[in-house]
């Protein structure tokens, strides 16, 4: 429940100039999934079925993980000021 | 402090990032920094799980999680801004996936175990297994709309809404069953491949343009599922990160639909699509006032000689990738001593906020980026209005003609501007196929061509004033 109101309280504070990074960043934040896959695939002695699903699991929570993280990070970087104006540091790619 | 009490606090601390991450997105200026925050928070809670007593197969883990790694940061770095919508339905759609996959593993533990599993294990297993497999195939399908696999048309046949509403009565049957009745692990991998149905056949009728809305109410899904797999697992860092998630794609959710004057029922269930093309086929043929056309040369003096000028970018500037041109446009103007900013309609794009990233990508600073609200009074004593592949948001029709499909969608006030320049390919109507009267203004003209040909040919044309 707090977590609701929190969400809500800080969420609409950004403003629409930062939505898509605010949706690709909550997309990283919910890749939190792979905490949850690798307790599973981690639990010892299950069939080899459950193994592979698990581990399944962990592969799409990692690749939403980085992956989110990444294009958000990508994208953030390219939002500057008028140059002059405390301009950012350089880029890296 | 025991090594669990540690690990709890590790938990405490990336949740605290995860906040702080969101927190910092509420400027520019240091969003970057939140997300990295985000990301090492992220990486204390991976740490922290392997340092769980009682964990096993490290090995297999580690080398799945370093396999798909580089595919998740490749996909990342190579996806093109226009293509971002896609991507995050995609994420999302992992996200989910993995949800569900989480709730069926677990649910086959708790099932080798003697006894019943507790009603409240077993509803959270199957609200994880449920929404995540919804949210999994939806994204696909969003996935396959925006990246033009599948037709972005709404697909529609005779008895959907019936064969819908029937699907989900059936997999909230199943749920209840599996909680109540036998807790049989087929019943459940049936609940899962039945949401997985719905979860297609619930985009696939939804148009391209309320895509915005699909996507983040898929997010708003995939928190969901995310935080019920939480509960499963009795995992608070899971419960919280999801509900933060799910709160915001709600929020999210909520204000697409108002930018576009629609409830969210309506998007989802309203017949939204089947109306669009009946009034496309109209507003073609109609046309009583007279459409005037102007040359790149005649636009280019206006724009130069002006004194303030607003652009309103549509998403047909991002497809002619004419954002490049855009701002070199700009800074010609700029140079000429011309007050130059950009409008954003909320739906501009095709996710929440797209257009601004597409711009930024152009390195249009951000403080010319202006938001519906903020700019609409401005338009008044504006000179030039130039519209580049915008259209239904620039609709007069919405604010006077009860009778519209858009009627009631806040739009940008581009028809108070002294003058109006809509640069568009030829008369047909856009993605809603609504006839719009600006049009028809007497003070507006028409550049028809090309939005990447007919910026550039005005940076040109400037210049050389």
């Amino acid at each position: 429940m707090l977590a609701i109101f929190l969400g809500f309280e800080v969420i609409s504070k950004v403003p629409t100039l930062l939505h898509t990074p605010l949706m690709s960043g909550t997309n990283a934040i919910h890749g939190i999934v792979l905490v949850g896959a690798i307790i599973v695939a981690g639990i010892p002695g299950q069939p080899t079925w459950v193994r592979v699903v698990s581990l399944a699991a962990v592969a799409l929570g990692t690749m939403n993980v980085v992956g989110g993280f990444v294009v958000t990070d990508r994208m953030l970087e390219m939002f500057k000021r008028r140059p002059g104006e405390g301009r950012e540091p350089d880029r890296r790619d | 402090m025991s090594r669990t009490d540690a690990i709890d606090l590790a938990y405490l601390v990336t949740i605290v990032t995860f906040i702080l991450a969101l927190r910092f997105l509420s400027s520019p200026a240091h969003a970057r920094l939140g997300n990295w925050l985000g990301a090492i928070g992220m990486t204390i809670a991976v740490a922290a799980t392997f340092a769980r007593p009682g964990l096993h197969n490290y090995v297999s883990i580690v080398i799945v999680m370093a396999a798909f790694a580089p595919v998740g940061a490749y996909a990342a770095r190579a996806v093109k801004m226009t293509a971002m919508p896609q991507m995050v339905a995609l994420f999302n759609g992992v996200g989910g996936g993995a949800a569900a996959l989480i709730a069926l593993a677990e649910f086959h533990s708790h099932v080798g175990a003697p006894g019943r599993i507790s009603v409240e294990s077993s509803v959270s297993i199957v609200l994880s297994a449920l929404i995540g497999s919804i949210s999994f195939a939806g994204s696909m399908i969003a996935f396959g709309k925006l990246q033009d696999l599948i037709s972005g048309r709404p697909i529609v046949y005779p008895g959907q809404q019936v064969g819908n509403i029937g699907l989900l009565v059936v997999l909230i049957a199943l749920g209840i069953t599996l909680v109540a009745g036998p807790q049989d692990l087929s019943i459940l991998i049936g609940l899962i491949c039945g949401a997985a149905l719905f979860g297609v056949l619930f985009v696939l009728p939804i148009g391209g343009a309320d895509m915005p809305v699909v996507i983040a109410l898929l997010n708003a899904f995939t928190g969901l599922a995310v935080s019920a797999g939480g509960f499963v697992l009795h995992e608070n860092l899971l419960i919280v990160s999801g509900m933060l998630v799910g709160a915001s794609g709600t929020f999210l959710t909520m204000m697409m639909a108002r930018a576009m004057g629609r409830s969210i029922t309506n998007v989802l269930f309203g017949a939204f699509g089947q109306l669009q093309v009946a009034e496309g086929g109209l507003a073609v043929a109609e046309g009583d006032g007279a459409v005037r056309s102007a040359t790149a040369e005649d636009v280019a003096v206006m724009l130069a000689y002006a004194q303030r000028v607003i652009i309103v970018p549509g998403y047909g500037l991002a497809v002619a990738q004419a954002q490049h041109d855009v701002r070199k446009l700009a800074d010609e103007l700029e140079r000429r001593g011309v007050d130059v900013r950009y409008a954003i309609h909320p739906v501009a794009g095709r996710m929440p906020g797209h257009m601004n990233v597409l711009l930024a990508e152009a390195n249009v600073p951000y403080d010319q980026l202006f938001e519906m609200e903020q700019i609409n009074p401005d338009f008044a004593d504006t000179d030039v209005a130039l519209v580049i592949g915008a259209n239904d948001v620039t609709n007069p029709a919405a604010r006077n003609q009860p009778g519209s499909p858009i009627y009631g969608m806040p739009i940008l006030d581009v028809d108070h501007a002294k003058n109006v320049v809509v640069v568009k390919r030829s008369m047909n109507p856009g993605f809603a196929g609504i006839d719009n009267p600006l049009y028809r203004d007497p003070k507006t003209v028409m550049l028809f061509a090309d939005a990447k040909d007919a910026v550039s040919k005005l940076v040109e044309d400037v210049k050389g004033l």
